[in-house]
């Protein structure tokens, strides 16, 4: 069932063989799905400020917990990932060498979310210490 | 100069002819990622991050940030890309994973019809905001 020489094999034929490529678009499924889950507990969370403010506070109290903190961190980092992964998506898409340097984009994707997230996960947990 | 469609075939060249809406939801979410990359980090660093974090978000804090047409419609916009973009996400999820028409259709509609009502409730919430009589 190998494609002859030169060919290439229908889109829905190929084998598929993971690979870092896969753990990168599992990744972006799952931080997208965690985002939007938490984008809407957040308009409902917002909407109680039309209900008054103490409404809105005591609800917004919960979020400044120290058990809830781990699970904000856990939200920045999805968002960071799942930003800069987006952005590898783009350029691979529109930019004519974006295919090529993939690997390199992968890595750079990587890099660049840790930078982010590190300091900004150390800004964040530093207050319940 | 390439055409968004001549774009999108190369990348699936799947050898049937996308429909017009796949396509666009396909540049839709490039376009909209790229708005969200910057509206979403800037609202991170600004509300999660910097200044004390969450920790100086109450009902004050919004009606000071809410006070002028800047910050509402920055918030109205993050909320209607990020809505529009996970939606049109999960809507490339449940074509990969649910088979039975019936059920794609039946979690299709649950998905339009959630995003309909969260995006009406966020925008009522920001346009009708008015401090001055839910002070209390």
């Amino acid at each position: 069932m190998s494609p002859a020489a030169g060919k290439t094999e229908p889109y829905h034929k190929t084998r598929y063989k993971g690979g870092g490529g896969m753990w990168s678009w599992i990744l972006h499924r799952g931080t997208g799905l965690m985002v939007l889950g938490f984008l809407f507990l957040h308009i409902l969370d917002t909407s109680l400020i039309g209900f008054g403010k103490h409404h809105y506070d005591s609800f917004v109290n919960i979020y400044k917990t120290a058990w809830f903190r781990p699970l904000e961190v856990l939200l920045i980092g999805a968002v960071i990932y799942h930003s800069m992964n987006g952005l590898r998506v783009i350029l691979v898409d529109f930019w004519d060498r974006g295919v090529r340097y993939e690997r390199q984009l992968s890595v750079a994707v990587n890099v660049v979310s840790l930078v982010m997230f590190v300091p900004s996960a150390f800004i964040m947990l530093k207050p319940i210490f | 100069m390439a055409t968004v469609q001549d774009v999108y075939e190369r990348h699936f060249p799947s050898g049937i002819s996308p429909s017009s809406w796949e396509v666009w939801s396909w540049f839709f979410m490039r376009i909209s990622g790229l708005l969200l990359v910057f509206l979403v980090l800037g609202h991170l660093a600004i509300m999660h991050v910097f200044g004390g974090g969450v920790e100086r978000v109450n009902f004050d804090f919004v009606a000071a940030r809410w006070h002028g047409i800047f910050w509402r419609s920055y918030d109205w916009l993050l909320l209607a890309l990020a809505l529009l973009h996970g939606a049109s996400g999960t809507r490339t999820v449940i074509h990969d994973y649910v088979h039975r028409d019936g059920w794609r259709v039946l979690a299709k509609a649950t998905l339009y019809v959630a995003t309909f009502v969260f995006l009406s409730v966020g925008t009522l919430v920001i346009v009708t905001f008015d401090p001055a009589t839910l002070a209390h």
